[in-house]
């Protein structure tokens, strides 16, 4: 099953290299990894999603948060949130069928943002499997390159994603 | 107060209460050793940067305090790795300082550059590139809280070399505040009432317990609380000293080369207290059948290592010490007679035993020697091996930090140099290093160290010509197929050779004259009867000794379990 974590961390430089590494290190699966400045510029965050079973995962967060440019780690799996992530697809495609293609990216909301001889180029927002759907979709098309950014969350409602979190050392 | 980086760095040393560093110096660290020369710290140069991070690991083991070691960029920082590793496996506490190239070119393949934050960052607790010389005092403050608080472990500050001639400001913090790192302080009061209600109800409780309990200066909680409470004791290698060797409580140490008596307890107990100790498979055995009728309570200071082999049923988070002195209130006697008779009818039918016969010096009897004419009064340090076994087994450790050895690596090469650094802080005391003749070879130079400085560490080699472990393993689990484990075969020698006998080709080396050679003493000793002799020279002498003991070649470490077999199913040869 996949876990997502939100991990507060310091912004030093190899801070990301430091976490990503433990993870490999110990064997742990990493599905994605998104990292990014928060409102405060002195700290970053990574949001993680992350393969494997409840004994993997509280063994991920016990790891993580012996390092200690680790502030804040929350597990937003089960917690209401909102999740989004970007992909920009490339499809090769005959002039001829072009419409087609239109048509289903319109379907999910998506965006044909460029447009080539034999290729076109389609962004897309929106949760992991909303993501999935539309390139399975597009796949008989032919696909010749997938950028992705892996996926962010945010909870929702009132709650702040770190007051849930855990703290430890 | 303004002044150069480098200076900082000493002067943050003494902030701290340093009194000596192991270290070498090179291009970039020489900034660093121009300062300390001027000052009254305390330097031993050792002569390989692995021997001055063992030797650091050694004071910190001995002493409870931390460890400061310094080397150069490049080839200096990577000499570190082995000794990081020894002692982050094994929680030291230890401030490593290397130096680096300047700022601007890092990253360019630079002369003796090496990225040494990068390689050292799975096995240091945390670790500093220095980029700004103002930041010099924080970070030296924080490095040395971080190393010795929580789980303590190596800090490692990269500090290059332009940073360490730049000018700044000097005001050392009072105290370190770092958001991401604060050692726990959990409120475990409901957590020891349902453990002590465990206790009370147990018939056959057991305390396992391991290095967290010397770490944390917990020995005397631990003694007394199971004393109080009648409760027998196992220990890991790494506990050996946290409880009394000579008790009768005391179990003998647990695990692959652990007591009938210990095993079987974990095997038949139906509570197992762990106390600073991290089921390690080296202990455990084949996981599903260690402790299987046991309710396990797990106290730890670091959450990761809590249920992360064994699934606990209450876990304590916190410091060993606090803990036990709660526990100690509610402690009272408990009616576990029968059990407790039990494990000392298993323990007086199964001794630790070997044969010593006129001829051949067991390597067994060696260290019982070491021990009667020390009264146990003396800090042991191991290499790794048969040689570390029989240290454990032979030896019965009263106090805590009287035996260092490389537990979580296995790091051969460890004993000497931590010798060095045990008898550096404690000058007056007894330091034996019980080595394998393959291991000593590891860091034989730091003899020059050792002589040069006046320490009188003896080496007791039990020389039985064979990386003996391997041997060992090969004879009971690889058909006695002896590949590359003998230290006399040559290329004249037959390839397939398992069959050690007078006609073998000499020793290489001659371990008296090597030590002769260094200005050292070397004695060798051949028959039994020299044993005892030969050691209470060595203890009278000032010098530093090498005692050669020639020793039975074939001799097993017994008992074993086997790997991966469970923690019962054990050899005795
Ligand atoms: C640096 C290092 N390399 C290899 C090993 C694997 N190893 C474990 S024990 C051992 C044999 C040690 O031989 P010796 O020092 O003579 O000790 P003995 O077992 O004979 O007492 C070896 C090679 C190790 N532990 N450390
Ligand atoms: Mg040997």
């Amino acid at each position: 099953m996949d876990y997502t974590l939100s991990v507060l961390v310091e912004n030093h430089p190899g801070v990301l290299a430091k976490i990503s590494g433990l993870l490999s290190g110990r064997g742990f699966n990493i599905r994605s990894i998104a990292a990014g400045e928060t409102e405060d510029s002195t700290v970053t965050r990574i949001v993680m999603v992350m393969e494997g079973d409840d004994r993997i995962i509280d063994q991920v967060k016990k790891q993580l948060t012996r390092l200690v440019d680790v502030i804040r780690i929350t597990d937003l799996t089960d917690t209401p949130s909102v999740d989004r992530e970007l992909a920009l697809v490339k499809v090769s495609i005959a002039i001829s069928r072009r419409v087609e293609v239109f048509q289903i990216v319109d379907v999910f909301r998506g965006k044909v943002v460029d447009i080539a001889h034999n290729s076109l180029v389609v962004e897309v927002t929106g949760a992991t499997d909303k993501v999935e759907a539309l390139i399975e979709m597009l796949k008989p098309f032919g696909i010749k390159e997938i950028v992705r950014t892996g996926k962010i969350s945010i909870a929702r409602g009132e709650t702040v994603t770190e007051k849930g979190g855990e703290n430890r050392a | 107060m303004k002044m150069q980086g480098a200076k900082m760095v000493v002067e943050a040393l003494k902030r701290e209460g340093v009194e000596v560093i192991f270290g070498f110096p090179g291009g970039t660290i020489m900034p660093f050793f121009d300062f300390l020369h001027r000052e009254e710290i305390r330097m031993v140069l050792n002569r390989h940067e692995q021997g001055a991070v063992h030797a650091a690991d050694g004071y910190a083991r001995a002493t409870g305090r931390v460890g400061v070691c310094v080397a150069t960029s490049g080839p200096g920082a990577t000499n570190l790795v082995t000794g990081i590793a020894t002692a982050n496996m094994d929680s030291v506490p230890i401030v490593l300082i290397t130096g680096q190239v300047p700022v601007a070119m890092i990253g360019n393949d630079a002369f003796q550059e090496a990225d040494i934050i990068g390689i050292s960052r799975p096995i240091t607790k945390h670790s500093y590139l220095v980029r700004n010389v103002g930041d010099i005092p924080r970070i030296m403050k924080e490095a040395f809280h971080i190393a010795r608080t929580g789980r303590p472990g190596p800090v490692l500050i990269d500090l290059p070399k332009d940073v360490s001639v730049a000018v700044g400001d000097f005001t050392y913090p009072e105290r370190v505040s770092i958001r991401g790192y604060n050692p726990v302080v959990h409120d475990n009061s409901q957590q020891i009432k349902m453990t002590m209600e465990l206790v009370r109800s147990s018939k056959r409780p057991l305390i396992y317990a391991g290095g967290g309990v010397i770490i944390s200066e917990a020995s005397g909680e631990l003694t007394a609380l199971a004393r109080k409470m009648g409760i027998p004791v196992t220990l890991t290698l790494m506990g050996l000293g946290a409880f009394p060797g000579t008790d009768p409580l005391f179990l003998g140490m647990l695990g692959m080369h652990g007591t009938i008596a210990a095993n079987q307890a974990v095997c038949e107990c139906d509570l197992m207290i762990a106390i600073g100790a991290r089921f390690d498979d080296r202990v455990t055995g084949r996981l599903s059948e260690f402790a299987p009728k046991a309710k396990v309570v797990h106290i730890d200071i670091d959450p990761a290592s809590i249920s992360k082999n064994v699934v606990v049923d209450i876990p304590i988070i916190g410091d060993a010490r606090e803990i036990l002195q709660e526990m100690l209130n509610f402690a009272e006697p408990l009616p576990i007679d029968s059990w407790r008779e039990e494990l000392m009818e298993l323990k007086r039918k199964n001794p630790l035993t070997y044969h010593q016969d006129s001829a051949v010096i067991k390597p067994q009897y060696v260290v019982e020697k070491i021990y009667e004419v020390t009264g146990g009064e003396a800090i042991i340090t191991t290499e790794v091996g048969q040689n570390q076994m029989w240290a454990a087994h032979y030896f019965r450790y009263d106090r805590p930090r009287t035996f260092l050895s490389s537990g979580g690596l296995g790091t051969m090469g460890y004993g000497f140099p931590a010798a060095i650094g045990a008898q550096v802080a404690f000058p007056d005391r007894i330091v034996f290093d019980i080595a394998g003749d393959g291991s000593i070879q590891m860091k034989i130079q730091e003899l020059a160290t050792a002589v040069i400085n006046d320490l009188p560490v003896n080496i007791a080699i039990l020389n039985n010509g064979y990386l003996g472990m391997v041997r060992q393993w090969q004879e009971l689990f690889f058909e006695k197929a002896y590949a590359f484990s003998c230290l006399l075969q040559r290329p004249s020698c037959p390839r397939h050779c398992n069959n050690p006998n007078d006609e073998c080709p000499p020793y290489v080396p001659d371990f008296v004259k090597l030590a002769e050679a260094y200005g050292a003493m070397g004695i060798r000793v051949e028959h039994p009867e020299d044993v005892e002799g030969a050691v209470r020279e060595a203890i009278g002498s000032p010098k530093t000794v090498i005692l050669e003991f020639l020793v039975a070649r074939e001799e097993n470490v017994y008992p074993i379990v086997p790997a991966g077999a469970a923690i019962n199913e054990i050899m005795i040869g």
